[in-house]
């Protein structure tokens, strides 16, 4: 197993954050994991993404041209990413704030109205989990409990952030576990 | 000790305390500042000292003061600082002390940019600062490996009382990997430095010194210095991956490339390619043996580096003609994706010889 991911959307949506749990839980996991954020010139005007693999073999690059999967979470990140991706990869896609279909054919689209269904539990600012949860029931490329747990971890001492950010993570993995149940040539 | 998910730079601040070290001086500068910060909360949690002082200049000159006064200590920086650096690891060398430099290298030169580069190679190997000195030059590849050569590091300067410089790039000290720490050692059970300026009661005054007005002295100075360096070759460390076989090609890397290197090679075996990856750890002393004995074995030679090569130099002396050794390298921060590495070895690769 060899995972290249891509998680991008505007400083302060959380990427970073889920990017971590995302290489957290892959550690807990046994995978060899990294994660690396871009930190150049990129970010200023807003963009964040981090990259994260996961992989049952030592990890080379920390950075991927054509990244397995992506998440995506606002306009700008799309339109930069969405033609990287590999072929018959996974890419999450926050509906809230993506107002275009996706230009690729050839790949696993998971929408997401990340933002609304945030809301909806509690909070807008957990829509970064949601968008996780998508692509975690799609890949399953982790287990979606180890996430929670490494979660629980993070937010430790403060339960009711950790039930809205798991609440956010299972509404996101159910509307990825039925994106993947779909046949293929949807 | 469980593996944690730590930066790179927070590993190599975590990997000092854990080799004894309670001193730091140093500046911000991107994207090293992840280790001050770090320190800065960790240092005081065990009896230590963080301080972020008015210049690299200042820094580096407290260092001498503090090794010479026999405490293990360290800094770290960004290429531009570095260089301002430069005097004091002349004077630190010359002095004979154990001081551990990191640099996190970014774009340069000149104020450059703040992404990561190699392109202070030569300044680390070949110089730096003026005189007929050498830094002991160590180069991680993995955030594990940035842990375990810091705290190595330490005891190297100590065992040569000289500079040591973990040479770092923007990837490895902004990535996040796993990290165990293996081993930790109090500063009160660490060998005593007899030589060190400690307090003169009841022995003569010891005096760290580098000024050497008689020229028959500083000639002898500097011979001893010069054999020094050379008893650091029991120290060189290298690494190869697919490389004992022959091969079409072999990629020579250190640091952030040579992992990128890996994906490639892999990519390529899969080919069918027979490429392999000698990987320097130490770039003070050189592995030009080892170097020489694995691109023998090898129809060709591709060195790969974010600079406009300057490892390049001392890889075609190793070869020596016997072998024709390429460069690819990218600059200003842009850093190569294992693809586009990949189809450069192809391209080369595909050159009769």
């Amino acid at each position: 197993m060899y995972t290249e991911i891509i998680l991008a959307g505007f400083g302060g949506q959380g990427v970073l954050l889920i990017g971590k749990l995302l290489a957290y839980a892959g550690m807990k996991d046994g995978l060899e994991v990294t994660w690396m954020p871009a930190y150049g010139p990129e970010m200023r005007g807003g963009t964040c993404n981090c990259t994260v693999v996961l992989s049952d073999r030592q990890v080379g690059s920390p950075i991927s041209r054509n990244p397995h999967g992506a998440v995506v979470l606002n306009l700008q990140s799309i339109d930069k990413f969405e033609s990287t991706i590999r072929p018959g990869g996974i890419m999450v896609v926050n509906t809230s704030l993506i107002n275009r279909a996706p230009l690729r054919r050839d790949l696993i689209v998971v929408p997401v109205a990340a933002n609304q269904i945030a809301q909806e539990a509690g909070s807008a600012k957990a829509a970064n989990m949601v968008a996780l949860g998508g692509f975690l029931g799609a890949s399953r490329v982790v287990d979606l409990d180890l996430v929670k747990a490494t979660l629980a971890e993070t937010f430790a001492g403060r339960p009711k952030i950790v039930q809205l950010n798991h609440t956010c993570l299972d509404k996101g993995f159910a509307i990825g576990q039925a994106v993947a149940a779909m046949p293929p040539g949807r | 000790m469980a593996k944690k998910l730590m930066k790179g730079c927070e590993a190599i601040g975590e990997a000092a305390i854990q080799a004894g070290c309670r001193l730091f001086f140093g500046y911000p500068i991107t994207p090293q500042n992840e280790i001050p910060e770090y320190l800065s909360g960790r240092l005081p949690q065990v009896g230590g000292t963080f301080l972020q002082v008015e210049s690299e200049v200042a820094a580096s000159n407290m260092l001498y003061g503090a090794a010479g006064a026999g405490c293990r200590c360290f800094t770290s920086s960004s290429s531009p600082g570095i260089s301002l650096m430069a005097e004091a690891m002349s004077y630190i060398a010359a002095s004979e002390l154990p001081v551990v430099f990191v640099n996190i290298m970014r774009a340069g030169p000149g104020l450059g940019g703040i992404l990561p580069s190699q392109a202070d190679y030569r300044q680390a190997t070949k110089g730096g600062g003026h005189g007929d000195y050498r830094l002991l030059v160590l180069a991680p590849s993995t955030v594990q490996e940035a842990a375990d050569l810091t705290m190595e590091a330490f005891d190297l300067a100590d065992k040569y009382r000289s500079p040591v410089l973990i040479l770092g790039d923007g990837l490895i000290g902004q990535m996040m990997e796993p990290v165990e720490f293996k081993r930790r050692i109090e500063p009160e059970d660490l060998p005593a430095k007899p030589w060190a300026t400690t307090g003169a009661q009841g022995r003569p005054p010891n005096i760290i010194n580098s000024l050497y007005l008689n020229p028959e002295d500083l000639e002898r100075h500097n011979w001893a210095l010069a054999k020094k360096y050379q008893a650091m070759a029991s120290e060189v460390r290298y690494e190869t991956y697919l490389a004992d076989e022959k091969l079409d090609v072999l990629v020579v890397a250190y640091g952030s490339v040579a992992r990128i290197a890996r994906t490639s090679i892999d990519a390529l075996r899969e080919k069918g390619l027979k490429v392999g990856l000698f990987r320097p750890v130490t770039l003070f002393p050189y592995p030009s043996d080892a170097l020489a004995q694995t691109a023998l074995r090898a129809d060709r030679v591709l060195v790969t580096e974010l600079s406009t090569g300057q490892m390049l130099d001392d890889v075609r002396a190793v070869v020596a003609g016997r072998r024709p050794v390429e460069f690819f390298g990218r600059v200003g921060g842009m850093i190569m994706s294992a693809e586009e590495l990949a189809e450069q070895v192809e391209a080369i690769a595909a050159v009769p010889v």
